[in-house]
């Protein structure tokens, strides 16, 4: 089998990101291999979306009234049953809450290998092989994709989104779930982001901070510094965990995308996560003492000098 | 409730990571393992549902070397039972479907309503240990969690999506869940505390059993990431830098 297989994710009834950057990934690899791209469309009244998956040869559709919004244990059950019976070369997942959660099930129950956090695929001469970003993306890991299945799951970055937005009509057809009862668990209900907070995602200035801030009345001098700039204070994940800044402030994966004109990072290592929240600054500096601290690759410009000196300074100097 | 915590220990990304020319892998030999920092929230929201709903928690970890100051740590914390893993130098680094298999047998012995562990660990790359644990249990795996209840006898998950939505997942059973981060953040306890555990409290030595790994995935080369659009680096004192700063603000425009 040659064929290659995207699992699309949908969120409320959207396509996300995601699912075109894998698509974009899957037609070079399909092409690669003189193989067909597959899209997997699991969900309730969703198949007008298979019109935007023009990417793929052919959407086969899974509908079912328990499949209307994210439930582990009954979209899993979905997926392997399909994975079963066509025996795909590859399938990718988004590495994401939904993705990751039926790769690894899907993987252990059908005993196929699973690489996580890919970046980059290629084909040449009938091999598969993935790239992965580890170590907080300090490391890069490769090796063949084995024979004759395996799952992926993929991180943005590697492919352009754009690339799997194809204007064209895909085959359409229809799967039919396997049995439902005795599924263990129930979507119950969505809880909103809380609101009345300034919306990061629209800022133009974000000063954001990172563990390397080392305690919360840090915070305090990066805000003053945000308020001298005319911006707010954005933040990575373990300083929301620590409670430092509210979970309305989270830039990267679990939070918001933004694309202010100025990020400064402050003690943020750029980590895979936080950066998928800031793809497009128009400029982004930033102050870490490691210099070696992946965010260097992607910052515009950069400063090894300790940030409790140099926030308060910049402060002073722009006041 | 009783609740068994799974912790693993990964490099401290503190430190600098190196990759062994002879094996063209991440060199471990002078790499200093630390407890996955999700694992730690998950240890977390089972001291807090403990705390809430009464019932025990158990912690297990594999022998990745200097683990009993963790154990230790957790007794103090309000952890009710450590047991360590034994068996194998774990130190040099155990795949996640490994990991999976040894957590399995071990389990197989310990019954228990909830499995919690960090919904990832800083050095997968074969899949995520809770979920691929979960299946081999035969339970039910939710990820990204950030906030467990029980409502009406059943597990209740709240789960993280992007951008600040959440969704509520109801479990009928036992389950696995992979923890993003706990209600609260993990507590600190103070050395004392830690001592008096190691003086009361003793860890539970395990050994390891056969573990069969069916999929394997293979890492053949290691790399640190080449950095090629480097950001151009600003040098000199803070005060230098921060004119150097303020006047690529002004031609930016971001200031006036």
């Amino acid at each position: 089998m040659s064929d290659i297989w995207v699992v699309i994710e949908i969120l409320r009834g959207e396509v996300k990101e995601i699912s075109y950057t894998m698509l974009a990934a899957g037609r070079q690899l399909a092409d690669g291999l003189k193989g067909k791209l597959s899209a997997l469309l699991i969900g309730h009244n969703a198949q007008a979306l298979a019109s935007t998956l023009g990417a793929a040869d052919r959407v086969l559709c899974v509908d079912h009234a328990d499949l209307a919004e994210f439930n582990p244990e009954a979209y899993l059950r979905v997926t392997t049953a399909a994975l079963q019976e066509h025996s795909p070369r590859l399938v990718l997942f988004g590495h994401t809450a939904i993705g990751t959660d039926l790769a690894c099930g899907a993987a252990c129950r059908l005993k196929w290998p699973v690489a996580t956090s890919c970046r980059t695929f290629a084909a040449a001469g009938g091999e598969l092989r993935y790239s992965s970003l580890t170590c907080g993306g300090k490391i890069i890991a490769e090796g063949p994709i084995p024979e004759p299945n395996c799952l992926a799951t993929v991180m943005p970055g590697g492919y352009k989104a754009e690339a799997g937005k194809v204007n064209k009509t895909p085959a359409v057809e229809t799967l039919s779930p396997p049995a439902l009862d005795g599924v263990r668990t129930r979507f119950k209900q969505y809880i909103e982001p809380p609101a009345g907070d300034v919306d990061i995602a629209k800022q133009p200035i974000l000063v954001s901070v990172g563990r390397g801030i080392q305690n919360k009345d840090n915070v305090a001098l990066v805000e003053g510094l945000a308020k001298a700039l005319g911006g707010v204070v954005s933040g990575s994940r373990p300083v929301i965990d620590q409670e430092w800044l509210p979970t309305t402030r989270l830039v990267g994966k679990s939070g918001k995308q933004v694309k202010p004109k100025l990020y400064l990072a402050v003690g943020i290592s750029g980590a895979p996560e936080h950066l998928e929240g800031v793809p497009e600054a128009e400029l982004m500096v930033a102050i870490n003492t490691d210099a070696k601290a992946p965010i260097f690759d992607v910052a515009h410009f950069g400063t090894t000098c300790d940030a409790l000196k140099l926030v308060p300074a910049l402060t002073a100097q722009i006041q | 409730m009783n609740i068994v915590v799974l912790i693993k220990f990964v490099p401290d990304l503190v430190e600098d990571l190196e990759i062994d020319a002879s094996t063209s892998l991440l060199d471990r030999s002078f790499l200093r393992l630390i407890p996955n920092e999700l694992d730690e929230h998950a240890l977390e929201e089972a001291i807090l549902l403990k705390e809430r709903l009464g019932g025990t928690v158990t912690a297990i970890t594999v022998d990745f070397g200097d683990v009993d100051e963790t154990l230790f740590t957790a007794v103090a914390k309000g952890t009710d039972r450590v047991v360590k893993i034994t068996g194998e130098d774990f130190s040099q680094g155990v795949s996640n479907e490994k990991l999976a298999a040894i957590f399995q047998g071990v389990l197989a012995d310990l019954p228990c309503d909830l499995i919690l562990t960090g919904t990832q660990a800083v050095d997968d790359l074969d899949g995520f240990v809770g979920a691929l644990l979960a299946e081999r249990l035969g339970l039910p795996y939710v990820g990204y969690v950030t906030k467990i209840d029980v409502q009406d006898g059943k597990l209740v998950a709240r789960k993280e999506y992007p951008g600040g939505l959440n969704a509520d997942i109801e479990i009928s059973g036992p389950a696995v869940l992979g923890i993003q981060a706990a209600e609260k953040p993990p507590r600190y306890v103070v050395t004392s505390k830690v001592m008096e555990a190691m003086k009361k409290a003793s860890i539970d030595e395990q050994e390891a059993g056969e573990a069969s790994v069916e999929a394997e995935l293979p890492v053949q080369r290691m790399s640190l990431p080449e950095t090629g659009a480097r950001a151009e680096m600003i040098e000199g004192s803070a005060a230098d830098v921060a004119a150097a700063l303020l006047k690529l603000f002004r031609e930016r425009g971001v200031l006036a």
